[in-house]
């Protein structure tokens, strides 16, 4: 394949490889295929370098900033007291936003929104919803009078491919960051957070005092390979996924439960061998995010 | 395991199919697609309406090439999708993506570059058996007809396809929504056409689902769609044969 490639170009001989990568973007990668190794010196189904920080936002309640080699995310959770709903009254709320401003990438030019946002922003609803890695009672404060309204913020600050992964451990790790304000009942009954200056000596009792993180049941995780004739590429950057145009991205949680098995059309089936070869990569990407976010909340808890 | 289902289908029935084409005049192909008739389970619950699922799809084009997505090398595809009152939100933009991606796949984008078709959707999910009906009404030339199959896990972790409205409100943990290539009648000698020594129609094109389930559950499901679609692509082919040829005058 590849050799028909450079017949059909010709000139690949006095071509630089960069302008080749440009002209014929397709056969490069091929030719790098046919040796099991991507331009970037990655076997197929490694994911790129995984970085993680806790607590980049301190003005937020949590927050985490990831890195997937360039692909760079900041999410950030703010809380806030509301009056539940009539429906449920012991439960809070939730509300996930993903926001791609214009520096994320070329493609996004200031006044036109990302047409992949709000998809984003659902999935990852979806995901955090269905994997039920929040319990929505643990965010009530008084039943009936006052719970706990979840914002949480995803800002896309480099778009380089697997955006959805990077997106969902950056929300799940902000929310093993996230410490629950303090709050007090004040004289008319209402709810106020109690700040800083007045934490040592509260005038008023505090409600919720020795309730301070969020018990995380199962945590999901998720892995988005590209497939190419029977090649499957794990952690695919932004040229892979714009050259090679079927995705598929597995959602597993810490219990290998199934949570989300992703594929928005594209020229290549995916047959049941495929699925289960997205699923085990998919298996092994889990076990390193696991050892990245425990090694960065232990870091945390030592400083 | 057995499961009672409200309208007593076993879990592997489908709703009764209806398919009807050209239903609207100014759009160049346009489909009804159904399923569930309120007719024939009126004993099992008072609003019948509930359980049917119609969608109503309109395709425009192909016509000059507007949108910022042109291509110069291939045609474009957009898809509205109207939801049935006020405006739409998050969940119709997703629902438009994964339209337009599976569309893509299966149409020749290459023999109209440069133009957008749009294929307008009403009403709820399943519209990809619609607008795959409306685009062959449009005379849009594709590569394969879609085939999409609902299936539901319930507690206990049994499949059942095709599950209605009033199913999917009461008691499943998730739902998964798959698609496949139709089962291809072949002229050629070398008989159907194969990926690696596997028929075409096994391969998936699209998948969505939501809940948590275990892997084995999904490729049950994926089993039980699978044998599910031949029966619908059957079904597609036929509605399609038996009203061609379709109205001449609207290739004007």
């Amino acid at each position: 394949m590849a050799e028909k490639a450079t017949e059909k170009t010709g000139m690949e001989g006095e071509m630089e490889v960069d302008a080749y990568r440009r002209l014929f973007p397709l056969p490069f990668y091929e030719r790098h295929l046919l040796d099991s190794l991507r331009p970037d010196g990655r076997p197929l189904s490694r994911s790129r370098d995984t970085s993680l920080s806790l607590g980049a936002v301190s003005s937020a309640d949590g927050s985490a900033l990831v890195k997937f080699g360039d692909t760079t995310m900041l999410a950030a959770i703010k809380l806030e007291v509301m009056t539940p709903s009539k429906e449920s009254p012991d439960e809070g709320c939730l509300g996930i936003e993903f926001h791609m401003p214009p520096i994320c990438s070329p493609i996004v030019r200031p006044g036109k929104p990302a047409e992949i946002a709000p998809v984003i922003s659902k999935q990852l609803e979806d995901a955090i919803l269905s994997s039920g890695l929040i319990n929505l009672k643990e965010l009530s404060l008084i039943s009936g009078k006052a719970a706990w309204m979840t914002y949480v913020d995803i800002y896309c600050l480099n778009a380089d491919g697997s955006l959805f992964d990077a997106a969902l451990f950056a929300a799940v790790a902000a929310f093993s960051h996230l410490q629950i304000p303090l709050v007090s009942l004040s004289e008319g009954g209402r709810v106020i957070t109690v700040s800083g200056e007045n934490l040592d000596n509260p005038a008023k009792e505090l409600v919720n005092k020795d309730k301070r993180n969020l018990t995380l049941h199962s945590i999901p995780f998720s892995l988005t390979c590209v497939l190419h004739k029977n090649y499957i590429l794990a952690d695919p950057t932004a040229e892979e996924e714009s050259i090679m145009e079927t995705l598929l991205t597995v959602v597993l949680d810490s219990s290998s439960q199934l949570i989300s098995l992703y594929k928005p059309g594209g020229s290549v089936l995916a047959f049941k061998t495929t699925v289960q070869d997205c699923i085990s990569h998919t298996r092994k990407r889990v076990k390193e995010l696991q050892k990245i976010l425990s090694e960065a909340l232990s870091d945390m808890e030592i400083d | 395991m057995e499961v009672d289902r409200i309208d007593g289908r076993t879990p592997n029935q489908l709703r009764p199919l209806a398919c009807s084409r050209n239903v609207l005049h100014r759009a160049h192909g346009s489909a009804r697609w159904s399923q569930g008739d309120s007719t024939s389970y009126k004993t099992a619950i008072v609003n019948t309406k509930e359980r049917n699922t119609i969608i109503l799809a309109a395709v425009y084009g192909p016509k000059a090439g507007t949108r910022k997505g042109e291509n110069p090398e291939k045609a474009s595809i957009e898809v509205v999708w109207k939801p049935r009152t006020g405006q739409s939100g998050k969940s119709e933009k997703e629902c438009e993506l994964i339209l337009r991606r599976t569309l893509q796949s299966i149409c020749l984008l290459t023999v109209h570059p440069n133009t957008t078709t749009s294929v307008i959707v009403q009403l709820l999910p399943c519209a990809i058996n619609a607008s795959c009906a409306a685009l062959v009404d449009a005379g849009f030339p594709l590569k394969h007809l879609a085939v999409a199959v609902g299936c539901g896990l319930s507690e206990g972790g049994s499949v059942i396809l095709d599950p209605s409205k009033a199913e999917e409100e009461l008691k499943f943990q998730a739902y998964t929504h798959l698609v496949f290539l139709n089962s291809s009648l072949s002229v050629l000698p070398e008989g159907l056409p194969h990926v690696e020594g596997k028929p075409v129609e096994d391969g998936i094109i699209t998948s969505v689902t939501h809940g948590a389930m275990s892997v084995n559950d999904y490729l049950c499901c994926m089993e039980r769609a699978q044998a599910a679609s031949a029966k619908i692509s059957e079904f597609l082919r036929r509605s399609l044969q038996s009203q061609l040829p379709s109205d001449p005058a609207k290739a004007l």
